[in-house]
């Protein structure tokens, strides 16, 4: 053979014992992120919606930020599935054509509306201060400036009313968006979790409980992304402040920072209980329940995958934050370690139930073992690696700087409601 | 410019409604409907495997490599054989290296020496595609690529397939796989391009025992088709309620 063959999932895949031919793992790395993000995405709206729509006026600061920090995601969530596409010059198929029987086929549909839906609740959010910087920037010298101007004159759509009547419109609009968001945001993510549990082939995926077991994750992994990006973007200002003599707005700053962070993580941790006593139910109903692929299951969970599951997901991702948090006395540094465990935890969720629901064999008499490429030789070890999970990672906060520059999601005078 | 937000929001409406019209020239059909409009097949293909004959020879699997299109040292197959030795203790020990493509030419199953008095007995199973009648694999294709002829094939339409591999997943039987040359979703369809036009598919063809056999399950007097309809025959999982269409003879409890 002079011409090498490629089969996908055959580079990254081991068999052990009897394994039909064509298995393989043929969902990687990016599988595992599109959820992570997707959860992301769902979850830092759904906080953001717990003050824009029931008043939760002590998520305020956090909410107008985790607003525009799920813009910044929204575009990574389909990312991980066009870097999986074998053929993505072909992504917008299921757009053009889309078959419905499938749950795939929704996946635009859901996504365009829950897009929608974002831009416009930022856009009634900060219409008004789009005009303010209009009007300052009125006559204002020097080419960036221009460009400026141009940018806010188009994102005011023409609108350029500022009249307490029709501020209060915009306001009333924001609170029905978000109201409307919170269920799409769910959808958004509970139907990832239905792509999964709908599969009746695979025994680790089929379970009616895995839409509710991604929402509850989703809102953990997405609470958790504010809290943790939200704590280093107010401990660098305080830091700069410092640096400039402004010490007094410096401590300012920390002790919003302490109250923000103690509020939010109370919802945090109403919903890191409610993930995981589901996971839980699930595990023990398969268990109690025994049908003819729990002995697979069973070895591939409790043998194979035992540290993945019980030591880094349960222990590490679950058990061990949810102590950091709810010990007394808790301090920041404490809580940005609880943080990262818990994104973690989520991660190592999503892991274990992409990489785990592969990790045995159709025939459930094998087994196949995931070794995710790392330095990538061709496009495909690239985009299904290391390198390609770490640039869909990357992607959010890059356009979060961005998106940020135009629409200050940190400023408190803005958007009050 | 000067645009009140209620222009605006009014002006954006009937602009979506105008472009949007268009799009109510096309009409969804549901499946009956466009049955309907397809008209009924006075084919529905089935296939026989009887376990009994086959020997393991994998003359089967080189035919339908080469048939097909499927890069031969490549580890993925349209059909394969499966070899299954119980022994005494109970238990089973299946193998299939390269799909048993060069068929089984060791007595070892991955490695395993087995003492033959301990075996109790033995048999081969070739595997293929059941081209179900409630396919799992059509029911989750996102775009439609892969669908069913109304001879109860399911077809991969390369030039749509966007390679999502949710078929992949969804197929409880594991005959789907990414095609090396082509990156679409790829599977045994009964050699489509043969039995349309009278032919026998490559691997029953290349069968010297009679132990692949293609039926056409609407002609009662088919020879094939009275042999599945007067012997105990048996198809591979069907608690999946995806209604398979390759029936077995002598199927036994340990086939996976």
């Amino acid at each position: 053979m002079t011409e090498e063959i490629i089969v996908h999932g055959a580079e990254w895949t081991i068999k052990e014992l009897f394994v039909y031919p064509n298995e393989f793992i043929y969902w990687s790395i990016q599988i595992v992120m599109y959820p992570y993000m997707t959860g992301l995405v769902a979850g830092a709206f759904v906080l953001s919606s717990l003050y824009h729509v029931f008043g939760q006026k002590d998520l305020k600061e956090i909410a107008q930020f985790s607003l525009v920090f799920s813009l910044a995601l929204l575009p990574v969530a389909a990312l991980p599935l066009l870097l999986h596409l074998q053929q993505p010059l072909r992504a917008m198929e299921p757009l053009l054509t889309p078959h419905f029987t499938s749950a795939i086929a929704a996946f635009g549909i859901v996504f365009t509306t829950y897009a929608l839906i974002v831009i416009s609740e930022i856009w009634f959010v900060y219409r008004e201060y789009f005009v303010h910087q209009l009007e300052a920037l009125e006559g204002a010298p020097g080419f960036w400036n221009a460009q400026r101007r141009i940018a806010y004159r188009m994102m005011t759509f023409g609108a350029r009313d500022v009249s307490e009547d029709a501020v209060r419109v915009d306001h009333k609009a924001a609170k029905i968006l978000a109201g409307i968001g919170i269920p799409v945001a769910c959808f958004l993510h509970g139907y990832a979790g239905f792509i999964f549990g709908s599969v009746k082939a695979n025994a680790l995926w089929m379970s009616p409980l895995m839409p509710v077991i991604f929402i509850m994750s989703a809102v953990v992994s997405g609470i958790a992304l504010c809290m943790l990006t939200y704590i280093v973007i107010m401990e660098w200002t305080a830091f700069r402040r410092r640096k400039s003599n402004g010490g007094v707005s410096a401590v300012e700053i920390k002790g919003v920072e302490h109250d923000v962070i103690d509020q939010a993580t109370k919802y945090l941790l109403g919903f890191l209980v409610a993930a995981i006593t589901l996971e839980l139910l699930d595990l023990i109903f398969r268990g109690y329940t025994a049908m003819k692929s729990w002995d697979i299951l069973r070895e591939a969970m409790f043998v194979n995958d035992f540290t993945k599951i019980f030591v880094l997901q349960y222990t590490l991702g679950n058990l061990v934050p949810l102590i950091l948090l709810l010990l007394p006395g808790r301090t920041i540094k404490r809580t940005v370690l609880a943080l990262l465990l818990v994104l973690f935890g989520v991660f190592m969720m999503r892991w274990n139930v992409v990489i785990g629901g592969q990790a045995f064999s159709l025939s459930f008499d094998g087994f196949m073992h995931y070794h995710i490429p790392i330095i990538p030789h061709s496009l495909e070890t690239f985009k299904e690696g290391l390198f390609g999970a770490l640039a869909v990672i990357a992607t959010p906060f890059a356009l979060f700087w961005l998106i940020n520059k135009f629409v200050p999601s940190l400023r408190r005078d803005i958007g009050e409601a | 410019m000067s645009c009140s937000r209620r222009d605006f929001l009014k002006d954006s409406t009937g602009a979506a409604f105008v472009s949007a019209l268009p799009l109510s020239a096309f009409t969804f059909l549901t499946t009956d409907e466009a049955k309907a409009a397809v008209g009924e097949a006075t084919v529905r293909w089935g296939y026989l495997v009887d376990t009994t004959k086959c020997v393991g020879c994998g003359m089967c699997v080189k035919a339908c490599k080469n048939e097909n299109e499927i890069p031969y040292d490549a580890p993925v197959t349209r059909t394969w054989v499966e070899r299954y030795v119980v022994t005494k203790d109970g238990k089973s020990h299946a193998d299939s290296p390269l799909g048993g493509r060069d068929g089984f030419t060791t007595d070892k199953i991955r490695d395993e020496e087995i003492n033959p008095a301990d075996i109790t007995k033995a048999y081969f199973v070739p595997k293929l595609c059941n081209q179900c009648d409630n396919p799992a694999c059509v029911q989750v294709c996102p775009v439609g690529a892969t669908y069913q002829t109304n001879d109860g094939v399911v077809l991969v339409d390369r030039e749509w397939c966007i390679g999502c591999g949710y078929c992949i997943m969804a197929c409880p039987y594991g005959v789907r796989f990414f095609h090396p040359d082509h990156k679409v979703a790829d599977k045994c369809n009964f050699c489509y391009h043969r039995i349309t036009k009278g032919m026998m598919p490559a691997c029953v063809e290349s069968c010297a025992f009679g132990a692949r056999r293609l039926a056409n399950l609407r002609d009662p007097d088919d020879p094939v088709t009275k042999l599945i309809t007067t012997e105990r025959v048996a198809v591979l999982k069907d608690e999946y309620g995806t209604k398979p269409h390759v029936f077995y003879i002598g199927l036994d409890a340990n086939v996976r």
